[in-house]
């Protein structure tokens, strides 16, 4: 079966680095991922002074977008043509712990707001302007079949012509995000299931 | 003043996380709010959580803040008032 859907660019972020398009482009010499996450975004020279009011899932996310779309990747799409799906297995359960360590004194209006999941995609929607359609799915593990087809579902309609979507998990000392733009223009890499499991 | 206006920059800094500044990057009176500093609703929660926590002052009526929270300058002047 052809592909109707493709892979413009691709980010992910492990323990081991930040990979654009499968180049390592920042790597990680053993540091957590708060602490990773933070030194990349010097590393990496970026300017987002709310970047530091961000919880770690958000951090994340955000870093990730940013390298996937540092080249002006969406400037040929209106901001109701863009949508973001993403998913993780654990919500925003990392923030929720930090919260709830809060409220015994005095609760801090600053973690609450990112007690949700899909703040995470607020803030890559802000960050780009985008206002189409976005969903945060909770699953057990990364779903390739599912993403594929809810994306290119959506794709098929009439309003979303570029979508970005993936995964997004921290918790603890564990993090990894994967975000790919999906376009409908053909590139070398086919928006299929096999692609998303390579990652 | 002088040394009430310098903790409180160092505490809205840690509190508002705001990692890239530095206490002398903030003007005495510059705003706070949409101009200055542009700090948003979630950043006047915590500025009057820090007057709580680090002050002991409840900002008793929601109509003074934004003539409170205009600048360090009026925080600190706020608090000097304000202080058991």
């Amino acid at each position: 079966m052809t592909a109707e859907h493709y892979i413009k660019e691709s980010c992910l972020i492990t323990a081991a680095g930040i990979f654009k398009n499968d180049e390592l482009i920042f790597d990680n010499e053993g540091l957590q991922p708060s602490e990773f996450l933070l030194a990349a975004y010097k590393g990496l020279n970026l300017h987002y002074p709310k970047f530091y009011k961000m919880d770690v899932l958000s951090k994340l996310g955000w870093l990730c977008a940013e390298v996937l779309l540092q080249n002006g990747s969406l400037s040929a799409y209106q901001p109701e043509e863009i949508a973001v799906i993403t998913a993780n297995s654990n919500a925003s359960l990392s923030a929720d712990l930090n919260y709830a360590e809060t409220i015994s004194s005095i609760a801090s209006p600053a973690l609450f707001v990112y007690t949700l999941p899909s703040i995470v995609i607020g803030e890559i929607c802000i960050r780009h302007g985008i206002k189409g359609e976005n969903t945060f799915f909770v699953m057990d593990k990364f779903d390739a079949d599912f993403m594929v087809e809810y994306v290119s579902g959506l794709m098929d309609g009439q309003t979303t012509n570029a979508c970005i979507c993936g995964w997004i998990e921290a918790l603890g000392d564990d993090a990894k995000a994967v975000l790919y733009l999906i376009e409908k223009k053909e590139t070398s890499r086919e928006f299929t299931v096999t692609e998303l499991n390579k990652d | 003043m002088d040394k009430l206006i310098l903790e409180l920059k160092e505490h809205i800094i840690e509190q508002l996380n705001l990692q890239d500044l530095t206490p002398a990057d903030i003007g005495d009176d510059e705003p706070l709010f949409v101009e200055g500093l542009a700090l948003d609703s979630i950043d006047a929660l915590e500025l009057i959580v820090l007057l709580q926590q680090q002050y002991g002052i409840k900002l008793s009526k929601a109509e003074d803040g934004p003539k409170v929270f205009a600048s360090v300058k009026t925080m600190a002047e706020y608090i000097t008032a304000n202080k058991a």
